[in-house]
């Protein structure tokens, strides 16, 4: 008998990464994912982005598991496209217990674009905020709680993206999740919807094992440090960070909320 | 065998009664051996009642009861020496330790202007140094095991945050946090993990007593239960008055886990919200 049992979990950011690590290990435990990813390219960031292909991955890996998965390709910055995703997932599974807003980019790079800022506060902030508009109306309709978890950073508690815009913008974007955590948990919290945030360090996924961002850490020798953590770790592994969204989303964690939960090997107490 | 932390051992202090019981008990239905030690009598500024020897013989039987081992010794978190017998013969008996679970404290009330010496002295000497003085004990057979290893320190709501009238208990319980960022940085190098858990107010003698409710609702001479229930809930975010022992169980399984095994130097509030509201 799995933790989440008969639970439904949407899932933002699914077609590959942590987002597809979270999908298949919430699946093990027992639940059913509506999973939506962009499943394209951002001009602004530096390195391939995710595809069709990969979200095909996702669903393979979870029917592989026996449960059921609708996914769709949704952007998180169209709040109506990613409602559209949403409702037609649950008209095909049904009503939604768990929000994982995992999707996110990194458009750091030595050869950076204006336009960075604004790509990654769309992305990595407005699109959290979009993420959980979608879903609290049915979550409060329903009145049965609920578990939401927010994707920050190590960078969402420590100034440690470096003087680029985009590492500026990232920084302050996971900074930004941080807040909304904390309103969605007082405002949600009448309703036992329980809203948490998790602050990985570097967790190995395309994101951060990619030429431009090993371009762009090794130009500033301050920025390798954005990566030193207290355990003999160089990195994290993605299910590391589901198997602490699992904790947070099942009954183990009921009265958990409010909560910044780093999982980075000891990265922000060593600073 | 299976288990989240099956083959482990864990060495957990104030295990007679409360959280601490609970820990023993949840760990163990993990497969993992416990080494309990609790002090088993009272603390003279304490106004409540504090553990017995029936209460540990009770800890021992109810782990027992799902075929775990345990060694239980009475013994004060305030003596070292005490102490390191205990785990010492612990280990001695169960051949390793893997997990460290300080758990004991005691709770008292007094505007701090007023707090007589003596109570000032306990807490600290118990809350804060008694959860040194269990880590130090530790620690030697954490690392002589080199397989890592996790320390889960009980802090509290009070480690994050002031409640009046128990300066004490707040000093002790933000000292709990100090100490825990000090030895995670310590102790990274041996892969052993160090953590705090702060719980909200938790269904516990520690909590569920006349002084204590007093503390709450310091207008009503003699309150019960009924005038805490609503005045502890509105210190909560979510709609209840308090957690379980188990809550705070589930928490400490977690951390003490593989599934946490990159988690270290973490505050993990289980305060259904207390410290945002």
């Amino acid at each position: 008998m799995g933790k989440l049992e008969g639970r439904i979990a949407f899932i933002t950011g699914a077609a590959r990464g942590q987002g597809r690590s979270h999908a298949i290990r919430l699946a093990q435990e027992g639940a059913d994912i509506i999973a939506v990813d962009i499943c394209g390219q951002i001009d602004t960031v530096p390195y391939p982005m995710s595809t069709p292909d990969d979200l095909a991955e996702t669903v393979k890996e979870v029917e592989a598991l026996d449960r059921r998965i609708f996914a769709r390709q949704a952007d998180v910055r169209d709040e109506a496209a990613l409602k559209a995703a949403f409702d037609a997932g649950v008209a095909e599974l049904g009503p939604v217990d768990i929000l994982l807003a995992n999707a996110g980019i990194a458009p750091m790079s030595l050869h950076e674009s204006h336009q960075a800022w604004q790509d990654v506060i769309d992305v990595n902030l407005t699109g959290v905020f979009n993420a959980v508009e979608t879903v609290i109306p049915s979550m409060i309709e329903r009145g049965r709680g609920g578990a939401i978890v927010l994707t920050s950073s190590t960078a969402g508690n420590n100034g440690i993206g470096g003087p680029s815009r985009g590492g500026l913008g990232y920084t302050a974007a996971k900074h930004g999740v941080v807040g909304l955590m904390r309103s969605y948990a007082n405002n949600l919290a009448p309703h036992s919807i329980r809203v948490n945030t998790v602050h990985p360090t570097g967790v190995r996924t395309p994101m951060v094992v990619n030429e431009a961002m090993g371009e762009f850490l090794a130009q500033d020798p301050s920025l390798s440090n954005a990566m030193a953590n207290a355990l003999p770790v160089d990195m994290v592994e993605p299910v590391d960070i589901s198997n602490a969204i699992v904790w947070l989303v099942s009954d183990d964690a009921r009265y958990v909320t409010g909560v910044q939960l780093p999982v980075d090997a000891g990265f922000s107490n060593k600073k | 065998m299976t288990g989240r932390v099956a083959g482990k051992v864990a060495f957990i202090t104030g295990a007679a009664r409360g959280q601490g019981r609970s820990h023993a008990i949840r760990l163990a239905q993990e497969g993992a051996d416990i080494i309990a030690v609790d002090l088993c009598g009272q603390v003279g500024s304490v106004p409540y009642p504090m553990s017995t020897p029936d209460d540990l013989a009770e800890t021992v039987k109810e782990v027992e009861a799902l075929d775990r081992r345990i060694i239980a010794t009475q013994a004060d978190v305030r003596d070292v020496g005490a102490l390191r017998a205990a785990v010492d013969d612990g280990v001695a008996q169960l051949g390793r330790l893997d997990i460290v679970s300080a758990n004991a404290g005691i709770s008292s009330v007094g505007p701090a202007a007023d707090l007589p010496e003596q109570t000032w002295r306990d807490m600290i000497d118990i809350n804060l140094t008694g959860v040194w003085h269990t880590a130090k004990v530790a620690i030697p057979h954490l690392i002589a095991g080199g397989r890592g290893g996790a320390i889960v320190l009980t802090s509290s709501a009070a480690g994050l945050m002031a409640y009046p009238n128990v300066a004490h208990y707040v000093s002790a319980k933000h000292g709990v946090v100090g100490l825990m960022r000090t030895l995670a940085l310590e102790l990274a190098p041996h892969s052993i993990r160090v953590n705090s858990i702060h719980p909200t107010q938790v269904d516990t003698a520690m909590i569920m007593n006349e002084p204590t409710w007093k503390l709450f609702s310091p207008d009503i001479e003699h309150p019960t239960i009924e005038d805490f229930t609503p005045v502890s809930q509105a210190m909560n975010a979510l709609p209840i008055p308090w957690v379980e022992p188990v809550d705070i169980s589930n928490a400490l399984l977690w951390l003490a886990s593989d599934e946490a095994r990159y988690v270290t130097g973490v505050a993990l509030p289980v305060d259904a919200g207390a410290v945002i509201k």
